[in-house]
């Protein structure tokens, strides 16, 4: 059952007001069972992983290796295809990196979606000033959702190499249809990386279905610590693919003039990983396994609908993506009022909002927009937050008018 | 006191010199990268102080009524003087308690005044 007293945070108060937060698109809060798992490795079981012949180191490592096995399993994985990185933006960076370069050339074309978020953007624009290859942009249509037929005639182009496309953008919030654009692409040996990050804590995410080649996300969207971050890729493709950082563990031998890696996973894994950000992922996965997608499901849909009839009957907003399905993720224009403006008078209010372009400058131009006010929302929020907030909103509009 | 008190929204509303200055001596571009907010400003002046200052922009309250104040404000200022105001000047001119996350928007005006001027300098 959904509990809010789950999260130790949401019975704060800031500013004098209580908590009304609505910043999931950018990170979750935590259940105490991720506080505690995290906690608890460092009072009880603080040691290196995969170095010492002592109990502690043991005890260590068997824990961050049972994360592993629970992250997998949580996305339909196999632990060797699951490499822990510092969140998505480091995992699309090695993708870039290290498959990028050693197989992209200046005659290949990429393709991304106007709506990516920064992180799957810039890599490939650091890699296209050294390998020179062309980037082409999938449009959207004007209620945001991906545009399919211009996808496809993309896609079908000769010359693509690989598409990279967010499962969901964290403006827009329209679920994207994965399977079907992975499979157009695969039948034409194109190479996908899905960028999983906003959809995580919202339904369930299965690689294996999905057939795409790489998949990545952040731990801290998805109820788990900042600092964590998965790569998942097929293990034929992993293998083939050079490392990406070097350091300790991502070696099996070294010497004065040569190295071989480490095997898979650890051969991603340069240094000392976050042991206890790890543990808490997993803590994280389980907590929502444990909650189950029908419970959260079912609650968000709930919420969502409340939040778009509430919105409609404000004249002065307007919603960017509006295309169903939709994850709770609204970003609005509110006529008269700059985003910051309202962001921060709103937060002196006790509700946490979004002003800006959100790590999402083309899509903000494409749009016409310079920013918006965004209020993204997760199941632990409330109808009747969602009503303050409404309240709220009026109140600001009073005052600029 | 409200960063929002009725002299900020004032100038908000009602911006002052918000105008393109035909033959300015000087002018320079700003923008705030994290969200969008830009202004271009003008400066007429009259041997080492300015005469005049007008601009065109847009963005937030904060930002948009600190240059609108500004362009009030610092006419007849001694150009050497401008440049070495701070964010400490921009809040007692602006007379309202700005917090850090809204340092950016505050000092946007200032900065392209200040820009301006530089380029100047550098001529």
């Amino acid at each position: 059952m959904i509990k809010r007293s789950d999260f130790p945070i949401l019975t704060k108060k800031i500013v004098g007001r209580p908590l009304v937060y609505f910043d999931n698109a950018a990170t979750t809060q935590k259940p105490l069972a991720v506080i505690k798992a995290t906690s608890e490795y460092y009072s009880k079981f603080n040691s290196n992983v995969h170095r010492g012949i002592n109990p502690l180191a043991e005890e260590a490592t068997k824990r961050y290796e049972k994360s592993r096995d629970i992250i997998a399993a949580f996305i339909s994985a196999k632990r060797a295809e699951v490499i822990f990185t510092r969140g998505a933006t480091e995992s699309i960076n090695l993708v870039a990196r290290s498959w990028g370069e050693a197989n992209l050339k200046k005659s290949d074309i990429l393709v991304l979606s106007i709506a990516e978020h920064h992180s799957n953007i810039v890599p490939w624009l650091q890699l296209k000033t050294k390998i020179g290859f062309k980037i082409l942009y999938i449009p959207i249509k004007v209620d945001g959702r991906l545009d399919l037929m211009a996808a496809q005639k993309i896609i079908l182009q000769p010359g693509v190499k690989f598409l990279g496309l967010s499962y969901a953008s964290n403006v827009l919030g329209i679920v994207n249809p994965i399977k079907k654009i992975v499979k157009l692409a695969r039948a034409h040996g194109i190479i996908t990386l899905i960028d999983a990050t906003q959809v995580l804590a919202h339904q369930p995410v299965n690689v294996h279905d999905l057939d795409c080649s790489f998949l990545v996300f952040s731990g801290h969207k998805m109820l788990g610590p900042t600092g964590t971050g998965v790569l998942y890729g097929k293990r034929e493709l992993l293998a083939a693919m050079p490392p990406f950082l070097g350091g300790g563990d991502m070696i099996s031998t070294v010497s004065l003039d040569s190295f071989t890696p480490n095997i898979l996973p650890y051969k991603f894994e340069a240094g000392t990983p976050n042991i206890a950000g790890v543990i808490g992922l997993a803590a994280a996965c389980q907590y929502l396994s444990d909650l189950g997608w029908a419970e959260i499901r079912a609650k968000e849909k709930e919420l969502e609908q409340y939040f778009l009839d509430k919105i409609k009957t404000l004249k002065f907003i307007r919603i960017l993506g509006t295309a169903e399905p939709k994850l709770p993720i609204f970003s609005l224009i509110v006529e008269g009022i700059h985003p910051h403006d309202a962001a921060d008078l709103l937060g002196q209010e006790g509700i946490i909002l979004r002003a800006g372009q959100h790590c999402a400058e083309p899509l903000h131009n494409h749009l016409g927009c310079s920013a918006s006010l965004r209020a993204s929302l997760n199941f632990y929020n409330t109808k009747r937050e969602i009503d303050f907030f409404i309240k709220k909103l009026i109140e600001l509009k009073k005052k600029f008018n | 006191m409200d960063i929002y008190a009725q002299n900020i929204l004032d100038h908000y509303k009602n911006p002052r010199n918000k105008e393109v200055l035909a033959r300015a001596d000087l002018a320079s571009y700003e923008k705030n990268q994290s969200c969008g907010d830009e202004l271009t400003v003008f400066l007429k002046l009259s041997g080492p102080k300015i005469y005049t200052i007008k601009y065109l922009g847009q963005g937030c309250a904060i930002s948009q009524a600190s240059i609108s104040i500004l362009s009030e404000k610092l006419v007849g200022d001694n150009v050497a003087k401008v440049l070495k105001y701070k964010f400490a000047d921009i809040i007692k001119i602006l007379g309202v308690p700005i917090s850090d996350r809204r340092e950016n928007c505050a000092m946007l005006g200032l900065r392209a005044i200040q820009k301006a001027i530089d380029k100047n300098k550098e001529k």
